[in-house]
């Protein structure tokens, strides 16, 4: 499970950074999606890998042990929301830059001109 | 402690989120309404930045051993919810913050505000975000309200269009996701490795991490402050910077003009907090490279004054200077130059927002072709054409003699940023070269850090005077252009309040010195936090 996890953290940013380097504003966007998808799952890591453990603790006392910890989840559900609306407005601002410079480079002009 | 008192702290944080919510609901043509609400928004931040800076130096109530004040939000206990903390030094981040936005908004009524819509809404947004930044007490709450405020600052760098502003928005935006990506990665590394994200906690836990998990904290640290330093322009993740501030709307430039110092005020806190010299074995891991990225930034800043020939880029440059300063003194360290660099963030900061707002009058009177096509002319939507000429006679008395006025009030900003006596530029550049004379051997560093100094300050006044006299000293073909008063009685507020600082220097100090020694003091900070009160008990 470790292996899957950190496996796919590690494909996600390679994969990530790799398109935010290119010259293409979508490859920018699709690029830190990849990159927010690999950090929250990097939060979740976290809080320590815990299968079959349930987030939420009752009212009795009972041994914090068996649960996994509840703040990493909440946390990455913040993140995930904050993420997802800031490459929606990346996204409004790519559109306007296509429309305004007739290109899309993100220095708004291609290389050999 | 009376009631209302108590909740005073959260209205920095609350009160532009109501009022920016509320005129979401108004249309975009009820223009008026909308700027009555939110400049006497601004104006009560100022009211509630002071009485909080009062509070935190203890006038209200004698004899506190600590006169800071904690709020814990949705009354949870301490270490488990979410504390917002106004002690001394927030307290007057707060206050500069809600000085720069009263008088940006203020000039922004003058026509700005009308380059697109929901400037109004986006602009106290941000304020909201910055003061709540200032205020929490816990880092993942740190990261919402930088989110806030960047969210904020996407639209607001917007405002206006054009290509250029979008370029350069396109470029910001991107910088800023990535670095809240970075901010993200430290926060859960800090956790993985003490189980807190509470600062206060985090102080007491840090000492005893084990010594096998020290690197992984201090990785989780360095992350952390590269988000951060991206934040405050350091050297070389700044060059996004100049041109950023130099596309956005006059008085977007301004206020962005405190941002830069979000990202110090954090390092500041969370390296004297967290990093100090109690810290066990990760104390003070960081300095060094603050100190040298701080020089290497203060340098780069310097080149760039002088090679640029465009003004709003001169100021930029002047951003990352006076960043690059604030940066090594805080590497450096000691009570006498903390005092000695919050008084230079105080004083630099509102020369910059100053020098923004008066850029574009004094440009105005050049030839078109001398400005940069498309940065300093809005480009209005259908919705908002011809509103520019018609309106102003009627906003803002026109005065005449305004070379006079531009060219003082140039003046008064060069002395201010180049740091020449008297103005408040000089006493806090004097502070700090005084504080570094103050040990009885002066390092290296140190000696480098004033030659930048007196260096950056040398390269401001000729780059500024070159400017001047290119855009003032050049005879008037036709008549100068107009100038209402809205945009000059900003611009001398904030000029007033640097000479406010000037002549109130002896007693600011004494603030700046309780402030440096509160910040060094760190069971001070972590005991307030602990025995936060619970809403309806009564403070200890």
């Amino acid at each position: 499970m470790e292996a899957v996890l950190s496996l796919a953290i590690g494909i996600l940013t390679t994969s990530g950074l790799w398109l935010l380097f290119r010259p293409r504003t979508f490859q920018v966007v699709l690029g830190l999606s990849l990159l927010s998808y690999a950090v929250n799952l990097f939060i979740v890591a976290a809080g320590r890998m815990r299968t079959d453990a349930p987030p939420i603790i009752g009212k009795e006392a009972v041994d914090p042990a068996l649960y996994a910890d509840p703040v990493p989840q909440a946390l990455v559900l913040t993140a995930i929301v904050i993420s997802f609306a800031t490459t929606a407005l990346l996204l409004v601002v790519l559109l306007a830059s296509r429309g305004l410079t007739g290109t899309d480079h993100v220095d708004g002009e291609e290389e050999d001109q | 402690m009376n009631g209302w008192m108590q909740h005073l702290i959260v209205a920095p944080i609350v009160l532009p989120m109501i009022v920016s919510a509320l005129m979401l609901s108004f249309n975009e043509r009820r223009r008026s309404l909308k700027r009555v609400l939110s400049l006497a928004t601004t104006a009560a931040l100022i009211v509630i930045a002071v009485l909080l800076l009062w509070q935190a130096d203890g006038r209200f109530d004698m004899g506190a051993a600590d006169p800071s004040r904690t709020y814990p939000l949705g009354n949870w206990p301490a270490p488990f919810g979410i504390v917002l903390v106004a002690d001394r030094l927030a307290a007057l981040m707060l206050l500069v913050t809600s000085v720069l936005g009263f008088t940006a908004l203020f000039y922004a009524l003058a026509r700005w505000d009308r380059s697109g819509p929901r400037f109004h809404v986006l602009f106290l947004l941000l304020l909201a975000g910055v003061n709540g930044a200032f205020l929490t007490g816990d880092i993942f709450n740190l990261f919402v309200f930088f989110e806030v405020l960047l969210a904020a600052s996407y639209g607001l760098i917007l405002h206006g269009s054009g290509a250029e502003r979008t370029k350069a928005s396109l470029h910001y935006i991107t910088i800023n996701i990535a670095t809240s990506l970075l901010f993200l990665i430290g926060v859960a590394l800090i956790y993985a490795v003490t189980g807190t994200l509470n600062m206060a906690d985090l102080a007491t836990r840090i000492p005893t991490v084990p010594a096998g998990d020290l690197m992984l904290l201090e990785a989780g640290a360095a992350i952390l402050g590269v988000a951060f330093l991206v934040k405050s322009g350091i050297w070389p993740l700044s060059f996004w910077l100049p041109r950023t501030y130099a596309a956005a709307a006059p008085p977007v430039a301004a206020i962005f003009a405190i941002m830069t110092k979000v990202g110090i005020y954090i390092v500041l806190r969370l390296s004297s907090l967290l990093f100090g010299d109690a810290a066990g074995g990760a104390a003070g891991f960081a300095d060094e490279w603050l100190i040298w990225a701080g020089f290497a930034t203060m340098l780069f800043g310097t080149l760039g004054i002088l090679a640029t020939r465009t003004l709003t880029r001169v100021a930029g440059h002047y951003v990352l200077v006076s960043s690059g300063t604030l940066l090594a003194a805080i590497g450096i360290g000691g009570q006498a130059l903390t005092a000695a660099l919050l008084f230079y963030l105080v004083s630099s900061t509102l020369a910059v927002g100053a020098l923004y707002l008066i850029i574009e009058p004094v440009e105005r009177n050049t030839d078109e072709e001398d400005i940069i096509a498309g940065i300093a002319e809005p480009v209005f939507d259908d919705e908002y054409t011809g509103a520019v000429v018609g309106e102003e006679s009627e906003i803002g008395v026109v005065i005449p003699g305004t070379i006079a006025i531009l060219g003082g009030g140039f003046i008064f900003c060069t002395l201010l940023l180049a740091g020449l006596p008297p103005l408040s530029g000089f006493i806090a550049k004097l502070a700090i070269i005084d504080a570094l004379f103050n040990d009885a051997v002066i390092s290296p560093t140190a000696w480098i850090l004033i030659a930048l100094i007196i260096l950056s300050g040398l390269a401001t006044l000729i780059s500024l005077t070159r400017a001047g006299i290119d855009l003032l000293w050049t005879p008037a073909e036709d008549s100068p252009a107009r100038l209402s008063v809205i945009e000059v009685a900003p611009i001398g507020v904030l000029l007033a309040a640097c000479l406010a600082l000037m002549i109130g220097a002896g007693p600011l100090f004494r603030y700046m010195e309780a402030t440096a020694a509160a910040l060094a003091d760190r069971s001070g900070y972590i005991d307030i936090v602990r025995r936060a009160p619970s809403a309806g008990e009564t403070v200890p």
